[in-house]
């Protein structure tokens, strides 16, 4: 992508991110995780010029939240915009922040996600997304079983041993992760046996409801150089959205199996052939960045996997890998910590969820691995560059690419 | 700083009081249609419109993910969308941002509100206050404009003549636009003799309850000349929230709009802003605030605005112009204010704004503020030249 000047990020926070924090506000909450972030830069509040606040307003029932949250985000005297985007709003926010710190207009800017889950009802506020004239009827929030259906029609029971391990693969993570919510150790056999939501989707594999915030600190690179902690390059980032509604036939591939195969999906035609927002966010911005192997070009993946049954399904979909060969890699350990490729070394959103800040924490993620500050869930391999994706509205991606050296 | 960045187009619906006709996809789509034929562009990528801003709600709208419904309409298959859940002059804002970042060439800005189908909004509104100090004891946006407005007529002891006296101008002036909402003059009589509602603010000095949208196409120099004859360029821009709790503030006066005017004006290179700019769009949602946000704007003395006003110095004819749009007392409904005064300095600067049309306007500042009596404002500053 194109840019005015160059961005890093130079300090990251998070609240340590649990189900019930009813000790504090959310004005509280926030300042939890910016204190934490100007910690860990090392700089002073007086240092931010800029603050970037996003969340997703009918989960708590307050309306333009970035006002009362001003007490913990110490934007008093500050410029300050606030953007949302549903799931991806953390991802929004961070490219936000890379924009406001690009453009030349501001030095150094505070991102900020957050969600205090536990104050609302998330799936009312989700099921509010739909129309009220058609779709809201069914309209079940991120609960759906069709993306694990399709798994399991084409590969079994191994499929869902594969779904299986890869949550218990997010547990094991997670509970070397001290900020994480769900520090829970698990079982493949666990998550088979846990509720059944909708075949083959089952509770174990559902994110939870979490409370928490995410800070980053965004600066240009003449800044960033002269703060105190390694900064992490924005290389580049890219946002895919698409319609309103989901059924228009939610990815190619998917959509193949159930009309076609893989090899011949003339089968499809028109809408329902259309390209998923993850494949078209990976190809265009590897294209441009000139990664023709990820599996080879990028160190790790921090994904937005509401499920684990969609954390298989976009492996495929963001890395163009074949079905057949994300298995074979599952069933490798190739996607954990010790593996050629760690996906979700933090322990993932099956792990954690307070829903704004969840993008703006896999962007955390990737900066502190790259950093190598990861402590126990650091990958012990070199960590040069690592993709974060953010997941939201219908079907939505905003994928953030983030570098070692420039 | 990277290449100047122009408004090439822009659209907006007539405002008004219920648009029961129109769904609020309606309402954006009667806008964004309008800007492509201006321009020519359409959605495909690259070389046409690149980026969208889009500027709502989710409790307005009632919806989670107000921007989802947008997609279709803004180009973002496959493409990017951000929303801005502020006053849209922040979405105006942002789209400059996006396009100074040298990440976007051509962006299209957004926003719609539909108070109307809100049964109160002063409820959406109460919701903005936190449910531990704030909301027990009732406040919402009009009661605090009420708190704001005593503490500063206060201060000056300014007579109701002098508010009402804007109420007149913006009325008068809207009675000149013909997408404004309430376009029958009243008498200052008239505006002390309206309804109380929440002292002491009268019927008439509150703003109506409105539905509409606008959308601008925003694009970097380059692009800028090749779409229209008549950009008109943002020589600069600045934001600031103040503290949340009313009484951590000094309510008869600004902070935050001073240092927001202070931010736009230092980057516009405008040291004294009433010799330097030729009118100015101002969002007041109550009759004093076109007081006290001028005052605060750097525009008039402190405690003098209500008497310039009523010397009817504001007029389109006066010796300095604000809300020949009519303002949002005229009806815009609370998001789009901003961006509705963005796009009378836009009208206003291209010698497009008809009956009311200012002479010779070359410099223009449009004014959007969020939050509780002004605790965030955004002020912008655009130029013909």
């Amino acid at each position: 992508m194109k840019r005015n000047r160059n961005v890093a990020i130079s300090g990251i926070g998070q609240t340590k991110h649990r189900g019930h924090r009813p000790d504090v506000n959310q004005a509280e909450l926030v300042w939890e995780a910016v204190q934490d972030a100007l910690a860990d830069a090392r700089i002073d509040l007086k240092d931010i010029d800029c603050v970037v606040h996003g969340n997703m307003e009918l989960f708590e029932g307050v309306h333009q939240p970035d006002m009362w949250h001003v007490l913990g985000s110490g934007a008093f005297g500050k410029s300050g915009i606030r953007v949302t985007t549903g799931g991806t709003s953390g991802a929004t926010v961070a490219a936000a922040a890379d924009h406001l710190v690009a453009s030349g207009l501001y030095d150094t800017v505070l991102a900020i996600g957050f969600e205090k889950q536990e104050e609302g009802q998330t799936t009312t506020g989700i099921t509010a997304m739909a129309d009220p004239l058609w779709g809201r009827e069914i309209q079940t929030g991120a609960i759906t079983g069709t993306t694990g259906l399709m798994w399991v029609n084409e590969f079994g029971a191994r499929a869902e041993w594969a779904a299986a391990k890869t949550r218990v693969k997010a547990a094991k993570n997670a509970c070397k992760n001290p900020k994480a919510h769900l520090r829970i150790q698990i079982t493949e056999q666990d998550v088979m046996n846990s509720r059944l939501l909708a075949f083959p989707l089952r509770l174990l594999h559902m994110c939870p409801e979490s409370n928490g915030t995410c800070a980053l600190i965004y600066a240009s690179e003449e800044q960033a150089r002269r703060y105190p902690r390694q900064p992490v390059w924005i290389k580049d980032h890219i946002t895919t959205h698409r319609e309103e509604t989901f059924h228009r036939g939610p990815t190619a591939r998917v959509e193949s199996s159930v009309g076609g195969t893989h090899d011949n999906p003339a089968g499809i035609t028109g809408l329902r052939a259309q390209l998923s927002t993850m494949e078209v966010a990976a190809t265009t911005l590897f294209k441009r960045n000139g990664i023709t192997n990820p599996l080879q070009q990028v160190d790790l993946f921090e994904m937005y996997d509401p499920s684990s049954w969609w954390e298989i399904d976009w492996t495929c979909l963001f890395l163009g890998l074949e079905r057949e060969t994300v298995l074979n890699m599952i069933e490798k350990g190739e996607f954990e910590i010790e593996g050629s490729f760690p996906i979700n070394p933090s322990g993932g959103v099956v792990s954690t969820n307070p829903i704004g800040a969840t993008a703006l924490i896999r962007v955390a993620e990737a900066a502190l691995q790259i950093r190598g500050d990861a402590g126990e869930h650091q990958v012990p391999k070199p960590v040069k560059t690592a993709l974060a994706s953010g997941f939201g509205g219908t079907l939505w991606t905003v994928l953030h690419l983030l570098v070692k050296e420039l | 700083m990277s290449d100047r960045v122009a408004i090439v187009a822009m659209a907006q619906t007539r405002f008004e009081r219920k648009k029961g006709g129109e769904r609020f996809q309606e309402m954006v789509w009667e806008v964004v249609k309008q800007v492509r034929e201006q321009t020519g562009l359409d959605f495909h990528k690259p070389g046409q419109i690149d980026s969208a801003v889009t500027c709502s709600d989710d409790f307005f709208d009632s919806r989670t993910i107000s921007d989802a419904p947008m997609g279709d309409l803004v180009g973002a298959h496959l493409g990017p969308e951000e929303k801005v859940a502020q006053d849209a002059l922040q979405a105006v804002f942002y789209g400059w941002v996006g396009i100074l970042s040298g990440h976007y060439d051509v962006s299209l800005v957004v926003a719609h509100c539909k108070e109307s189908q809100a049964s109160s909004r002063n409820l959406i509104t109460h919701a903005a206050f936190d449910p531990l100090f704030s909301r027990g004891v009732g406040l919402d946006y009009l009661t605090a404009a009420a708190l704001q407005a005593r503490a500063y007529l206060h201060k000056f002891a300014i007579p109701a003549e002098q508010t009402a006296a804007a109420v007149v101008r913006d009325r008068r002036h809207a009675g000149l636009n013909p997408k404004a909402q309430e376009q029958r003059p009243v008498t200052v009589k008239e505006v002390l003799s309206s309804k109380p509602i929440c002292d002491p603010l009268r019927e008439l000095d509150i703003y109506p309850v409105s539905d509409g949208a606008v959308a601008m196409i925003l694009a970097r120099e380059k692009r800028a000349k090749e779409l229209t004859k008549k950009p008109v360029w943002i020589l600069g821009g600045g934001n600031c929230y103040d503290s949340y709790f009313l009484g951590d503030r000094n309510l008869a006066d600004s902070y935050s709009l001073r240092q927001a005017a202070a931010r736009a004006y230092q980057m516009a290179g405008i040291k004294n802003p009433r010799p330097d700019l030729d009118l100015a769009e101002i969002s007041a949602q109550c009759s004093y605030q076109e007081l006290l946000w001028l005052e605060c704007l750097g525009l008039a003395e402190d405690g003098k605005a209500g008497k310039w006003i009523a010397a009817r110095g504001t007029n389109f004819d006066g010796e300095f112009p604000v809300n020949t749009s009519g303002g949002a007392l005229a009806g815009n409904p609370l998001l789009v204010s901003g961006m509705a005064r963005a796009a009378e300095c836009f009208l206003q600067l291209r010698g497009e704004a008809g009956k009311r049309q200012v002479k010779g306007a070359k410099r223009a500042l449009a004014h959007g503020t969020t939050g509780p009596a002004g605790q965030h404002h955004c002020v912008m500053v655009f130029s013909n030249e």
